[in-house]
């Protein structure tokens, strides 16, 4: 029996859906910059596997002789990433809804059999819920990426001023570094994130946009047969007790 | 139909819902969302049509240009005036690379090179020697340039302090006292601008950026005399600043009551360029 379950509150859909081209904007913006001075690469020795990034990369998507440009929307967008990411970790706090989203000591062993799952290398169903624990591992860790790319960022655009802090993350050049290495992070869990949507489906996408899902409950156990749930207890909901669940 | 017991149970308080109901309602919602969200969405595109539409101020779109002077100022207010940009040891000083010949075009001859400065209240031109600069006290530091590209080298400078300078000649101010940077007077100009001698490169600093303590008249890099591609015989050194602000030989330096023209800035570039 199909029944509806509210799953993301309007602001955080309000926060990921403004996220989303901030982010992209950002990282376009700081594309720009990063042609500037781009030292980065994959290797060891003279061997290289590969360079950030080749020249036909940046003539492909005209990223070159932007550096003015780059930095006077990476320096007027930061603003909004950051307030933006502030909000939502305020509002994460105070809504409760940080106990969807942070990993339990049960998250890991769970992220490894929905990886396992998802490859195709384990078959029993997964637990029906808002995260599993490999969502709770991943959406917590790019959050923890905006943090560094936001203290980053702050200790290679004020390196002087904020001396303190470029000192605490190892110098400007470490720092640049991290930066990039968190940009390239983004893009990869950009990737993986679109492939995961993909495949969960579109009642899994309506609800980052309409906030609810439709799930197929059983009346007479009113267990939920199919679709996640916003319901809570990540790490109850490993319990076989039901008794412990709440 | 199974049951797995790792599903989490809908709440027993609420009766369930015919689905009929359940689906007209999910479509109601959806359509709703699904509109506000492409509504929000043109609202992003127009905004960002606006926004480069806007006419150019220097290089890049007016509001942007906005932003980056309040960024600046918000820097200059973070920024004491005594607050030092880190020094090294000087074994770490290395030669920087050129990156820019604009302004260096022609040959000079040194010995001919006047610094020229043109007094804030009366607006006469000085001349002054490099011998002239030389006679104030020499102050060497190891500090970081820093290349907005975003590269660093450390370099080991000698030179004047502008604000040396200004103290022993007291031209930045209309009535003419010493610029003391830690009592300022109250017609100190508010700006400092400097120009190359066929005047192709230009800086603009804020006043307490001239008079910081590490801003020099550099006439030395790593224990040498500077030479022509690194602006002989006087170039600007402020270590607050990016690169880009440290103008290779000086030819005239003026004070104004608004910022100065600035070489980078014109070209999109923060006019501040503090880091």
């Amino acid at each position: 029996m199909k029944q509806l379950v509210e799953k993301h509150p309007l602001a955080i859909r309000w926060f990921h859906w403004v996220n989303f081209p901030v982010l992209s904007l950002m990282i376009w913006s700081g594309l720009w910059i990063y042609w500037a001075n781009d030292v980065y690469r994959l290797g060891w020795g003279k061997t290289t596997l590969l360079k950030f990034f080749p020249q036909s990369f940046y003539q492909a998507l005209h990223l070159d002789h932007k550096l003015a440009q780059g930095m006077s929307w990476h320096f007027v967008l930061m603003w909004v990433f950051f307030l933006n990411g502030l909000l939502y970790v305020l509002y994460t706090i105070f809504s409760g809804e940080w106990r969807y989203l942070l990993p339990t000591r049960h998250s890991f062993r769970e992220a490894v059999l929905v990886t396992m799952h998802d490859l195709g290398l384990y078959k029993k169903p997964l637990p029906i819920r808002k995260f599993n624990g490999a969502q709770q591992i991943a959406y917590t860790a790019v959050i923890l990426m905006g943090l560094g790319s936001l203290l980053t960022g702050l200790a290679i655009y004020k390196p002087t001023q904020f001396g303190w802090l470029t000192q605490l993350l190892g110098g400007y050049e470490f720092a640049r570094v991290i930066h990039f290495a968190l940009t390239i992070g983004y893009v990869l869990f950009f990737i993986v994130h679109i492939a995961q949507v993909v495949r969960a489906g579109w009642n899994n996408f309506r609800a980052m946009v309409a906030g609810f899902e439709i799930v197929e409950v059983d009346p007479a156990t009113r267990q939920v047969v199919a679709g996640p749930t916003s319901l809570p207890a990540a790490d109850a909901s490993l319990t076989p007790n039901p008794s412990l669940r709440s | 139909m199974t049951t797995n017991p790792n599903n989490a149970p809908v709440p027993t308080d609420s009766p369930l819902r015919p689905e009929a109901e359940v689906l007209a309602e999910a479509r109601r919602r959806s359509r709703r969302s699904f509109i506000g969200l492409g509504l929000a969405g043109l609202a992003g595109l127009g905004t960002w049509k606006w926004l480069i539409s806007q006419p150019d101020d220097q290089g890049i779109p007016h509001p942007l240009r906005k932003v980056l002077d309040a960024n600046g100022r918000l820097s200059q207010a973070y920024l004491k005036e005594t607050r030092l940009a880190p020094e090294f040891a000087r074994s770490r000083a290395k030669e920087p690379r050129v990156n820019g010949r604009v302004g260096l075009e022609e040959a000079l001859d040194p010995a001919a090179w006047r610094l020229l400065v043109q007094g804030y209240g009366s607006g006469k031109t000085q001349e002054f020697t490099l011998a002239d600069i030389q006679a104030l006290p020499k102050v060497e530091m190891t500090t970081e340039l820093k290349c907005i590209e975003g590269w660093s080298i450390v370099v080991h400078w000698a030179g004047a302090r502008l604000s040396d300078f200004l103290a022993k000649y007291p031209l930045a101010t209309r009535s003419g006292q010493p610029a003391d940077p830690l009592n300022p007077p109250a017609d100190l100009a508010p700006y400092v601008g400097m120009v190359t001698p066929n005047e192709k490169y230009y800086v603009g600093l804020d006043i307490a950026s001239a008079l910081h303590p590490q801003t020099l008249l550099c006439y030395e890099m790593n224990g040498q005399p500077l030479t022509a591609a690194h602006g002989a015989p006087l170039r600007l050194v402020t270590p607050l600043k990016y690169g880009i602000k440290h103008l290779k030989r000086i030819g005239t330096i003026a004070f104004a009551d608004a910022r100065p023209k600035d070489y980078w800035a014109e070209l999109g570039y923060d006019w501040d360029s503090g880091h």
